[in-house]
C-alpha cells in the first residue's frame, strides 16, 4: 500500500466506461495543485483508460494498482 | 496547460439507443481529457437533443444484435437468445420489449443512461449543433430542444471540424 497523502478518494466502483474518467476528472477540480487523488474502479478497462487520460491530461498518475476485482489510482494534480 | 487543448468533431447520425452510445460516450470522455469537443446531430441523430429522449432499440434492422436477457442465472444471462425476424418484425411491442431489456442489461453493468452521459456532456461544455435542414424535413421546433442545442447546418459543423484533431461519423 501507498505511504501517499490523499486528499480525496473516488470510488467509481459498478460504473463502466467512460465514467471513471469522467468522474476523475471532476473530482481533479477540488483539489489544490500538489494534492493526490485516490481513484477506486472495478472497470478492467479504466487502466488503460486512466493512463491515457492521465497523458492527455497531463496530470501524474503516481501510481496504479490492480487488486483483483478493483483497480486503485494516484492521480497527482500538476495545473 | 498552455497549449491549444485537441479537438473532437463528432456527427451523431443515429437515433435508436444502441446508436446514441458511441457519440455521447466519445465526447464525454473527450471532455474528460480537456479536449474541445463538439457535436453535429443530424438526421435521426437530431431526436438526441430534444428535451424528452425516447431512444429505442430496432432489432429488426440490427441483425447483429445479441440479445441478453437481465434476469437470472449468469449462464442465462450470458446466453445469446437468438431472434428470428418472423418474431422481431410481427410481435408487436417487440422494439418496447427489447429496449428495456437492453436499458435493464446496460443499467446491470454499470453503464450510463443516455439522459446522464448527455447532462455530463453539457456540464462539460461539449458544443451541440442541430442540424437545421433536418429540423425543417422532420418538422420540429427549437423549443422541443434542450436549450443547450445550438441550430446551424453544414458549414457551421464544418467551421469546428476544420481543425479538428479527431472527426468521427456515427
Amino acid at each position: 500500500m501507498s505511504d501517499l497523502k490523499v486528499a480525496k478518494t473516488l470510488d467509481t466502483s459498478g460504473l463502466s466506461c467512460p465514467m471513471p474518467v469522467v468522474k476523475t476528472k471532476k473530482a481533479m477540480k477540488d483539489l489544490e495543485i500538489g494534492e493526490i487523488l485516490e481513484m477506486i474502479s472495478t472497470d478492467p478497462g479504466s487502466i488503460p483508460d486512466m493512463e491515457a487520460w492521465a497523458r492527455q491530461t497531463k496530470h501524474d498518475l503516481v501510481e496504479s494498482y490492480d487488486e483483483g476485482n478493483s483497480y486503485r489510482f494516484m492521480i497527482r494534480k500538476t495545473h | 496547460m498552455d497549449d491549444k487543448p485537441k479537438k473532437l468533431a463528432l456527427i451523431a447520425s443515429q437515433g435508436t439507443l444502441d446508436w446514441a452510445y458511441p457519440p455521447f460516450i466519445l465526447a464525454t470522455a473527450a471532455a474528460a481529457m480537456d479536449w474541445d469537443v463538439g457535436i453535429f446531430f443530424t438526421f435521426y441523430g437530431l431526436p438526441l437533443l430534444k428535451k424528452d429522449l425516447q431512444a429505442s432499440v430496432s432489432p429488426g434492422s440490427n441483425p447483429a444484435m445479441p440479445m441478453k436477457m437481465p434476469f437470472g442465472s449468469k449462464g442465462f444471462q450470458s446466453f445469446n437468445w437468438p431472434m428470428p425476424n418472423i418474431l422481431m418484425n410481427n410481435v408487436p411491442g417487440f422494439e418496447a420489449m427489447a429496449t428495456n431489456l437492453m436499458k435493464k442489461t446496460f443499467k446491470n453493468k454499470g453503464v450510463a443512461t443516455i439522459e446522464e452521459l448527455r447532462d455530463m456532456a453539457i456540464e462539460m461544455d461539449v458544443s451541440m449543433i442541430g442540424c437545421q435542414m433536418t429540423m425543417d424535413v422532420f418538422g420540429f421546433k427549437k423549443e422541443e430542444f434542450i436549450p443547450e442545442a445550438n441550430i446551424g447546418g453544414a458549414a457551421t459543423f464544418l467551421e469546428f471540424a476544420a481543425d479538428a484533431n479527431v472527426s468521427l461519423f456515427v
